[in-house]
């Protein structure tokens, strides 16, 4: 195997084994979390809410619940372990190594992915008896996860960069992604929201991450899954091109 | 034909930039070390030795000049050099997650390294930390871990070694089993690149060396031409009573043990004699070889930086 790709496949498996060995707290208790937010608001709202017409607001909820379990366990792993690292000081064995940029990028990038989208399966698999179960269009489920997790674990790779403390990371998690993922449409439709909020929601790229998701549950969105589609698309590119380079110039850890 | 240096210093300077304004930490820094040396490089705290190694392992990027391993670039050819570089850094660094073996096989696969176990196990054994590689890392002693870190460094098995100040804190048994394996490297052929505070080590095992003080190479030699070519005399003793002031600035006091640099006879018959009209009684006065200590207080002395 080549030396590049070999190094890359290493820090991609380290990365995935780290949160691995401690799936009690990175994938069993989040897939817990999503279980008592679908038992609290569905028990509350089950009778009173009808979704797309006809769709039960349980059924409803439960995509959200796994979207949004695969975006903030996703920008948690490469920001948790980066700044672990960091501040431990073994990020030393990794910048020693001959690993390029780009290698950093698909190791940390795809380990993010491989945790989202297992806590998104488990939630998924554990609520899914919680409802009548539908996925009309299952390919729209895995693009949006896959790019969704993608985005957010080069989001969290940026956010462990800038960071020199957890508490930075802390503040990044409770004031910028988890409001964008609350106010994303996880619990409710948009298209139920007055216009002023609705607009607001539709600048707000999860929006189109969950909603895009919930199309291939259901069939039917607040939005086209193509516009979906393309804003995911650009947000994904945007929060690429600002890791690839952060990690290229080596900002914050190569001084 | 000139062998490649392992390493090649060429006019490295490095200046941090803060709020606070500039610190220069490294100035005009040029030296060569040719493969299969044992080299040792010596400065006082602050004097810029682990900048230097830094910027060798890219860790840190110089704001001037040109660093090689091997003919390799740090910059433009990093793959090329950091494979070729085991560094053994200076802070007590590892990961929680793991355990001895996988650290070991993670590190050798980061640098494209597979299916090694075979070098894993006699690292381990070299090392004596055979009966720890299930381990997990957090249950080893500080000595313990020290000792992984050094067979991290060499897991990928690289032409040159770099040792950042290793035996900080460490007992003396480890201390020797190090020394003893890293110079069986060296005589394999092996380049080792080694900062120390203990100049007995260094004077014991690097055939040449290198002073930086304030961020500038003040001393570049052979060993054995700075412990010739400097302060040739020690004058030790013990005292209990203060040292006449003109005495006093250029003395080494260790408790009650007084060391002074003398050049020749005639000057220690002057010490002496101050020391006489001084009214002080020397116990146990000897003359000795300057050791490498006496050679490197000296050269920080003096130098200007």
């Amino acid at each position: 195997m080549n030396g590049a790709l070999a190094g890359t496949k290493a820090l991609l498996y380290k990365e995935v084994l780290r949160f691995w060995k401690v799936s009690f707290q990175t994938v069993a208790a989040p897939v817990l979390t999503a279980i008592l937010y679908l038992l609290i608001f569905g028990h509350v709202l089950e009778d009173h809410v009808k979704v797309y017409g006809s769709v039960g607001y349980t059924s409803f909820l439960i995509p959200g619940l796994v979207m949004m379990s695969v975006l903030q366990n996703a920008f948690a792993n490469s920001s948790s372990s980066l700044i672990q690292s960091k501040i431990t000081g073994n990020l030393v064995f990794v910048l020693v190594a001959p690993l390029s940029h780009w290698a950093w990028f698909v190791a940390y990038v795809g380990a993010s992915v491989v945790r989202g989208v297992a806590v998104g399966l488990g939630v998924l698999l554990v609520t899914v008896w919680f409802a009548p179960f539908q996925l009309v269009q299952p390919l729209w489920v895995v693009v949006f996860a896959v790019m969704g997790a993608a985005m957010m674990g080069a989001l969290g790779l940026v956010a462990g960069l800038w960071a020199e403390k957890f508490d930075q990371i802390a503040a990044f998690q409770n004031f910028i992604i988890m409001p964008m993922t609350f106010l994303s449409g996880v619990f409710y439709s948009v298209d139920s929201l007055p216009p002023f909020w609705k607009v607001v929601s539709h600048l707000n790229p999860f929006f189109y991450m969950i909603d895009g998701f919930r199309r291939g549950f259901f069939g039917v969105s607040d939005v086209s899954p193509w516009t979906g589609l393309a804003v995911v698309a650009a947000s994904l590119a945007l929060v690429c091109a600002l890791c690839l380079h952060l990690l290229k110039i080596g900002y914050k850890i190569r001084h | 034909m000139p062998s490649t240096p392992a390493i090649s210093f060429q006019h490295v300077g490095k200046t941090y930039r803060s709020v606070r304004g500039a610190v220069k930490a490294l100035d005009d820094v040029s030296f060569d070390i040719e493969p299969g040396e044992f080299f040792g490089l010596l400065g006082p705290n602050g004097a810029g030795k682990t900048t230097l190694i830094s910027i060798l392992a890219g860790l840190a990027r110089a704001s001037n000049g040109q660093v090689r391993v091997l003919g390799h670039d740090v910059v433009t050819d990093y793959a090329a050099a950091r494979r070729s570089l085991g560094i053994v850094p200076q802070e007590l660094v590892f990961d929680p997650f793991f355990s001895v073996r996988e650290a070991l096989r993670l590190q050798g696969g980061y640098f494209g390294v597979h299916n090694n176990d075979d070098w894993i196990d006699e690292l381990l054994a070299h090392l004596g930390l055979a009966d720890k590689a299930d381990a997990n890392m957090r249950q080893l002693s500080g000595g313990m871990k020290r000792r992984v870190l050094v067979a991290q460094a060499l897991v990928h098995r690289p032409p040159v070694i770099v040792l950042d100040e290793p035996t900080a804190g460490v007992d003396v048994e480890l201390r020797q089993t190090l020394w003893q394996f890293v110079a069986r490297l060296n005589k394999e052929g092996h380049t080792v690149l080694l900062t120390t505070h203990y100049l007995e080590e260094a004077e014991a095992l690097c055939g040449r060396l290198a002073m930086l003080k304030q961020g500038r190479v003040v001393a570049l030699d052979r060993t054995s031409a700075l412990l010739a070519g400097t302060a040739s005399t020690m004058l030790r003793f013990k005292m209990d009573a203060p040292l006449p002031p003109s005495l006093a600035a250029q003395s080494r006091v260790t408790g009650r043990i007084v060391q002074i640099t003398a050049h020749d006879a005639h000057e220690v018959e002057t010490i002496l004699g101050v020391l006489r009209n001084a009214g002080c009684q020397p116990e146990d006065l000897e003359i000795g070889r300057a050791d490498l200590e006496d050679v490197f207080l000296e050269i920080m002395q003096g130098a200007t930086a």
